[in-house]
């Protein structure tokens, strides 16, 4: 490992993704050369099918990548034991979870689950990890509260808040603010760049609010038929790759604000 | 809001009743025996050789066979609650009770289709464990192979569904063929007892359970990360193949040989678990298995002291109790609470 690596968490080299099956491979999208850095919040956006959650699958070691590397921590990911990478990246999925019937200390302590004994029982050092991670988060309050008796956008911050607990280097979210109102939805991403600062972690997020990732995050991975595009927003205002993302039929984007409008 | 403090309470009263209930189950029954003679028998310090017979060698065994029932039953219900996501789910879903009375028919009315010599050898009352053992190892490795090879949890449910109804109608078709004496035997089974276990066949139930509960001790905190959903148990470092294995191995040790030792026993894995979680209002297992274990037992118990109709000749049969005392108990906790959590 160089120094130049050193602050990078996650890279991809020449990474192709999609479903291979035995007759065929169907690639989604190819030649992925991304550098995650310690400390940054990274949005990735692209429109609706173009592959955000095959990408999110892949560098989660769900799926398989069709071609290429992905390292984490400077280890190829494929070479993680189960354990291990639980201990390196944790996940905020979009899926609803199974119960909803623990409360919330529980479900954040399950969190500590790859780092507890075979019983699971939470020690002092581990109930200080996820004091912590609530208070970083503002659900102190919530402690006590059953997770069926939250709001979307509580539970939301309860999940970020587990995730913590699982004190890994990357935390990668799925479209975490889908189901938010507006102002949650704002909320939420702030938090994460918060946290990200706060804690130095890397954070990973796809998103369809592009206005919001824009504003808030430190580089953009955007997906476009043709290619992957990962650079600070301002530059990819200038380079125009947001005006690809679309049909232009019906929206367009203006640079100046950094936002879409509807056609008149 | 529930304390680690009144959990301890809560398990206390629970133990508590637990022995009430235990030795009330045995003083209990057709023959009625003073308490004071109940416990000079217990601590073998009388000559009444009919007390010696009925408590020692009836009421003792069966009242440990109804704990062992009320407790595997309910844990491996729990598990597989938690296992599927889903509330409905209890033993049978892996088709274990249907793999065993599928045995069992082969056994009592298959045999006369099979041929006189044979029929002899056959109905004896070792052969029915037997048979219904093997049926019910049959359709759990049937299930199992199915479950290495199929992803998804919700499939292996469905398939195990599947084979519940291929060997329901494959019993219905053999008891469409077989003489009324036979159908009569098979019925009889289908009411399931508690009380034909003798000291040594409770001792192989007792050794086949105890792994069975072994192995669900172990499976606690991969079930909670189960309660998650199983990507995020994955993302937790969990081995779900691994894991799901040794939880459908642990279930069906458990309701595989209680089922073939006692017979079919409605509700109870349905139940149980439901009614601890009204109980504790917690999905932790470690909490809800020990507390399983205890209720499982309590109300295995009470419904086998009510099916013997104290002071009475008669019995009625334990599925009919279990089914009778339970479903109006879990339609009023659910009626009161208006939530089906798991």
């Amino acid at each position: 490992m160089t120094l130049k690596d050193k602050h990078i968490i996650l890279k991809t080299e020449d990474l192709s993704i999609g479903y291979a099956s035995k007759k065929a491979k169907t690639i989604i999208a190819s030649n992925i050369n991304i550098e995650l850095k310690k400390g940054e919040l990274i949005g990735l956006i692209g429109a609706n099918g173009i592959g955000k959650s095959t990408l999110l699958r892949t560098l989660t070691h769900v799926q398989n990548p069709l071609k290429g590397h992905i390292f984490l921590n400077g280890k190829n990911i494929s070479e993680y034991l189960a354990l291990d990478l639980a201990k390196a990246m944790s996940l905020v999925l979009t899926e609803q979870m199974a119960s909803k019937n623990l409360s919330v200390f529980e479900l954040i302590a399950l969190g500590r689950q790859p780092y507890t004994n075979w019983l699971g029982n939470v020690t002092t050092e581990d109930s200080n990890v996820i004091t912590k991670a609530m208070e970083q988060t503002n659900i102190t309050n919530l402690k006590h509260k059953k997770c069926f008796e939250l709001s979307d956008g509580q539970l939301q911050k309860v999940m970020i808040a587990r995730a913590l607990a699982q004190d890994t280097d990357l935390i990668i979210l799925d479209e975490p603010t889908t189901h938010l109102d507006m102002y949650h939805k704002a909320y939420i991403l702030k938090l994460l760049q918060k946290l990200a600062k706060e804690t130095n972690k890397t954070i990973l997020f796809s998103s369809h609010e592009i206005d919001l990732a824009i504003q808030l995050c430190d580089t953009l991975i955007v997906m476009t038929k043709n290619k992957v595009v990962t650079n600070q927003p301002c530059n990819l205002i200038k380079e125009g790759v947001f005006e690809t993302l679309f049909p232009k039929d019906l929206i367009t984007f203006n640079s100046d604000t950094g936002s879409f409008r509807v056609k008149k | 809001m529930n304390t680690p403090n009144t959990y301890k309470i809560s398990f206390l009263v629970l133990c508590l009743l637990l022995i009430i209930c235990f030795f009330a189950n045995i003083s209990l029954g057709s023959a009625s025996i003073p308490n004071s003679g109940i416990l000079k028998t217990l601590i073998g310090n009388t000559e009444n050789s009919f007390w010696k017979n009925i408590i020692i060698d009836y009421r003792l065994p069966k009242a440990f066979t109804a704990v062992i029932v009320g407790s595997g039953l309910g844990i491996s219900g729990l598990m597989v609650q938690t296992l599927f996501r889903n509330p409905l789910a209890g033993p049978f879903v892996l088709g274990i009770t249907s793999g065993a009375s599928l045995g069992v028919a082969i056994v009592t009315m298959g045999a006369s289709l099979f041929g006189g010599v044979l029929a002899g050898i056959f109905i004896s009352q070792w052969s029915l464990v037997i048979a219904a053992t093997l049926g019910s190892f049959l359709v759990l490795m049937a299930v199992l192979i199915v479950s290495i090879k199929v992803r998804d949890t919700m499939a292996i449910l469905i398939i195990g569904l599947m084979f519940a109804s291929i060997t329901s109608a494959v019993v219905s078709v053999l008891s469409y063929f077989s003489s009324a004496d036979n159908l009569q035997q098979f019925i009889f089974w289908g009411f399931g007892s508690l009380g034909n276990l003798s000291w040594n066949e409770l001792l192989i139930l007792f050794v086949l359970y105890t792994i069975g509960i072994f192995l669900s001790i172990l499976s606690i905190k991969t079930l909670n990360t189960l309660l998650l959903g199983e990507n995020y148990a994955k993302s937790l470092g969990v081995n779900l193949k691994k894991s799901r294995l040794i939880i459908i191995i642990a279930t069906s040790l458990l309701a595989g040989t209680i089922t073939a030792f006692t017979g079919p026993i409605a509700f109870i894995g349905l139940a149980i678990p439901h009614i601890t979680r009204q109980v504790f209002n917690t999905s932790n297992h470690k909490i809800l298995l020990p507390a399983v274990f205890i209720i499982g037992a309590i109300v295995m118990l009470i419904c086998d002291s009510i099916a013997q109709l104290p002071n009475s000749d008669l019995t009625l049969p334990i599925n009919a109790i279990t089914s009778l005392v339970g479903a109006p108990i879990v339609i009023w906790l659910l009626v009161r609470k208006r939530k089906m959590m798991f």
